[in-house]
């Protein structure tokens, strides 16, 4: 397991320097820059020319790179231009990263109570009037766009009923001590109640906007494993020898049925990091999707580098993480 | 068994439910606590993010908006209008060549940290500004735009020194006369600042690392005289809190706090107002106006303070070097119907490039009229019955001056198309190419929308931008033959000392550049508003967006 371990840690290592190139090279690649989102309409050839030269983008591309290799190495990844021009983007990003954890957690965690009782019960009484609707509901969480989504969630929820904030991630004037950056959690741990209250509920709408699809497909998945599952003829022999229907759901039904189920959960983890761009600069919630929005369009090119990389590291992680409970559900992977 | 299996979904939901309900009262009491008592917070929802609070290296509206609360310059700018008028100076007077300029100071102003403010302030401020580092330099934008260069390179620059000839008396001496001096001190980049904490904060210690600046400690923790003081900016909430500041030299402020809450997406904005957990904001979509109004917010329009123009570039098209081609395109374009279809209401045709405030406006030039017909006469007579235009618009962008481009954009074509002129569409986003095409030398488009807001009332400010730099702007008009006499007069106006005789020289050159050179298409100037809730009272709408938020009050207090 170990050697498993450091060997895909090793890979990662590699993968990240791939990407680190193909970033590099395709955001310079871009039309545009920071310079034109830095000098708006007052830009002429000749300002625009200072600013390169002053942010060395006028040197070659190999030159910047090797450049940029160097300072990365000791761990400087460059300050903002525009998203907080002069902060270290390393430290935007961590300090965004809790926010974007705290909602894609939130997001799975529906997604996940709701889809795989769900797809287990749907799957149970195939045919029933419960498995018509979940799947219907299903198809249009994937085919409903999430800013429709998030649009009729803030009318009806936030605007209309006002039962719901609208957007933001804590109410003004509600005076929270930050220890993680995690606003629940902090609430929770500093005992603030009213402010992990307020941070909950925040969370609510983004939440349920962000966890329709990754919902949608743990649902289908988990509804399509049982199903297989259910015919097996261990389920069979296990009924037949009258185990109580506990023990067959429990120890034979959802254990097996549970593996892809985790698999694809993993990766919608990468769906969630994606859907939260979206979600985020919907509900003006301030996460690294919603900085990676803003570094996108002004061009902040040591902000989308540090975010994409990062993505890609935390993506790479989770991955790991879902080959080790892999091989701790199906004890078969182990001795592989 | 069996009924807890059936029941566990249907519980699940309910218990969801049941959640969302009891969240529903928690958060209504909440806010009913919280706007309602005192009255003392003003909230408001800015569409960015500031970037930094150190005016002088800012160059965007957002970060001037928080600034702007709590800086002021020598020089004001009397709220509703662009008129300059005093500040922490009450009187300044020139010499006769308009180089030497003596500030007489208020004596009773202090900087939120209690440093006292005096000439001595002053001058140190114009040094600050003056001698800056290689980065400070790139930085300092506004500076640089107003006064060409800085420390190093003193003989380009405007500004030559300053001297405090008495405890409350400074003077400025600049190298040579300009109508923009001393209007450009009304400038938010210009603001004083307390001398005390620039050296504290070390604020002239900028570095250039990696791709962009590291600014020092200052930028975040900003010191001036204005009626607020910067509390914190919460990064995690995007909130920036100001309060009231006691020891202000003027009337005080009628909140005891300001809040901006960023909201980047425009129908956030208004579900936020509508909500009530904002009270107004910025930038509110046109289309949306009579609607909120409507619902018991006021739409303050600002008078317009901008100009769109159709750019062209006789360098992607030499076509356009005859100034009867350029006449067709302007006859072609029906601009009283755009505004009544695209622009938000008070939208006015332009006759020039400057709004009719700006002092140089001609009154006696008349809009172009509407009229195809004349149009494909001229484009005959100039033989370009087959002339084909790569017309290009920016995308992923709305400006106070254009809210919808690819909608304007649309109905310019309509009307082109009509008379004959065949289009290329070009487009890019914003900052993802249009500009770098635009001010790429030569320019990459032949025709395109652009526009201005202006930073302070000159005449200069708005067609000195455009045509004054011979070498390097957008309309290419190096390539046409009176390019230089018209760059030459506007500088030759902008340094006349005496301002009848400046004013009659602008107004001039505006009709020269209408009649006889036509270097571009002026379209229009539209108002940009803003729209409060019910609850606040007091807001001055400034053509300038420098609206300034002491005077406002929330729930009647």
């Amino acid at each position: 397991m170990v050697r498993f371990i450091v060997r895909r840690l090793i890979q990662m290592v590699g993968v990240i320097f791939v990407l680190s190139l193909l970033l590099f090279l395709w955001l310079r690649s871009l039309p545009g820059g920071p310079v034109s989102a830095m000098l708006g309409e007052r830009q002429t050839e000749a300002r625009r020319e200072a600013l390169e030269a002053a942010l060395g983008l006028d040197q070659p591309l190999p030159v910047q790179y090797l450049r940029f290799l160097q300072r990365a190495a000791q761990g400087d990844f460059g300050v903002s231009t525009k998203v907080l021009p002069g902060q270290d983007a390393l430290d935007i990003f961590l300090a965004r990263l809790p926010a974007t954890i705290e909602l894609s957690f939130f997001a799975l965690l529906i997604a996940v109570s709701l889809g795989i009782p769900l797809g287990y019960f749907a799957a149970k009484r195939r045919g029933s009037a419960l498995d018509t609707g979940s799947i219907i509901f299903s198809m249009v969480g994937i085919a409903v766009p999430v800013f429709f989504t998030a649009f009729l969630l803030k009318y009806f929820f936030a605007v209309q009923w006002q039962l719901l904030p609208v957007s933001g991630r804590s109410s003004t004037g509600i005076d929270a001590t930050q220890v993680t950056g995690f606003f629940v959690l902090d609430g929770i741990l500093t005992r603030e109640w009213d402010a992990a209250w307020d941070a909950f509920l925040h969370l609510i709408l983004p939440a349920v906007a962000l966890s329709t699809i990754p919902f949608a497909v743990i649902f289908r998945i988990t509804r399509a494993s049982v199903l297989e599952v259910l015919e097996e003829d261990y389920v069979r022999t296990a009924e037949a020898k009258g185990l109580t229907t506990r023990v067959i759901r429990a120890r034979h039904v959802l254990r097996n049925a549970m593996l892809p189920v985790v698999t694809i959960t993993g990766l919608q983890v990468g769906a969630l990091l994606a859907g939260a761009v979206l979600t985020e600069t919907v509900f003006s919630f301030r996460g690294v999707g919603d900085a990676l929005a803003t570094a996108f369009r002004d061009r902040d090119y040591p902000v989308l580098q540090v975010i994409i990389m990062g993505a890609a590291v935390i993506y790479v992680l989770v991955n790991l993480l879902v080959d080790i409970s892999y091989a701790i559900i199906d004890p078969r992977v182990r001795t592989r | 068994m069996r009924s807890i299996k059936r029941a566990a979904p249907v519980a699940m939901v309910a218990a969801l439910a049941l959640g969302i309900t009891s969240c529903a009262e928690s958060e209504r009491s909440d806010d009913g606590g919280g706007s309602g008592e005192g009255g003392g917070t003003f909230i408001f929802g800015a569409a960015g993010a500031p970037e930094m609070f150190d005016p002088f290296y800012a160059t965007d509206g957002e970060t001037f908006r928080v600034t702007r609360q709590m800086f002021e310059g020598l020089l004001g700018i009397e709220p509703g209008s662009a008129e300059v008028v005093p500040e922490l100076a009450t009187e300044w007077t020139s010499n006769e060549e308009g180089t030497e300029w003596t500030f007489t100071l208020r004596d009773d102003v202090k900087f939120h940290d209690g440093t006292d403010f005096n000439a001595e302030a002053v001058c140190a401020n114009f040094e600050r500004m003056f001698d800056q580092n290689e980065a400070g330099r790139t930085a300092g934008e506004y500076w640089g735009y107003v006064m060409g260069s800085f420390a190093n390179d003193a003989e380009n620059s405007l500004y030559q020194g300053c001297e405090a000839t008495d405890e409350f008396e400074a003077t400025v001496t600049i190298n040579s006369a300009t109508s923009g001096f001393p209007t450009m001190l009304t400038l938010e980049s210009l603001s004083m600042q307390s001398p005390t904490a620039l050296e504290e904060g070390d604020a002239n210690g900028i570095e250039a690392q990696g791709e962009g600046f590291a600014f020092p400690d200052y930028a975040q923790n900003p010191v001036g005289t204005g009626p607020f003081q910067f509390v914190e900016y919460d990064e995690a909430n995007a909130e920036v809190t100001l309060e009231r500041f006691d020891d202000y030299w003027g009337e005080a402020a009628k909140v005891e706090e300001i809040v901006f809450r960023v909201i980047p997406d425009e129908s956030t904005r208004r579900q936020e107002l509508e909500a009530g957990s904002i009270m107004g904001y910025d930038l509110p979509n046109p289309v949306d106006w009579a609607a909120l109004e409507e619902s018991g917010n006021s739409v303050e329009v600002r008078p317009a303070f901008n100009i769109l123009y159709l750019g062209l570039n006789p360098e992607a098209n030499p076509a356009l070097k005859d100034l009867k081609v350029r006449q067709a395109i302007y006859h072609a374009i029906d601009r009283e119907q755009l505004i009544q279809t695209q622009l938000p209401e008070g939208a006015e045709v332009a006759t020039q490039f400057m709004p009719s405030t700006v002092s140089g406006y001609n009154t006696g030039l008349e809009p172009y009229a509407y009229d195809p017909d004349q149009a494909k006469q001229l484009l005959q007579e100039a033989g370009a019955q087959n002339l084909t235009l790569n017309f290009a618009f920016p995308t992923e962008v709305t400006r106070p001056y254009m809210p919808d481009p690819q909608k304007i954009y649309e109905a310019i074509r309509t009307n082109l198309e009509a008379v004959g002129i065949k289009i290329k569409v070009s487009s890019a986003a914003w900052t993802g190419g249009y500009l770098d095409n635009v001010s790429a030398e030569p320019g990459k488009y032949d025709a395109y929308l652009l526009g201005w807001t202006g930073d302070y009332d000159s005449a200069f400010n708005f067609i000195g931008t455009f045509f004054g730099n011979l070498k390097d702007n957008d309309f290419g008009t190096d390539t046409m033959p009176w390019g230089k006499q018209l760059a030459d007069d506007l500088k030759a106006a902008d340094a006349i000392v005496d301002e009848a005789e400046r004013t009659a020289a602008f107004e001039e050159i505006n009709r020269a550049i209408m009649e006889d050179y036509l270097p571009g298409l002026p379209i229009s100037h539209s108002p940009p508003a803003l729209v409060v809730g019910p609850e606040v009272e007091g807001l001055i709408p400034s053509p300038l967006t420098a609206e300034e938020f002491d005077t406002v009050s929330v729930g009647g207090e």
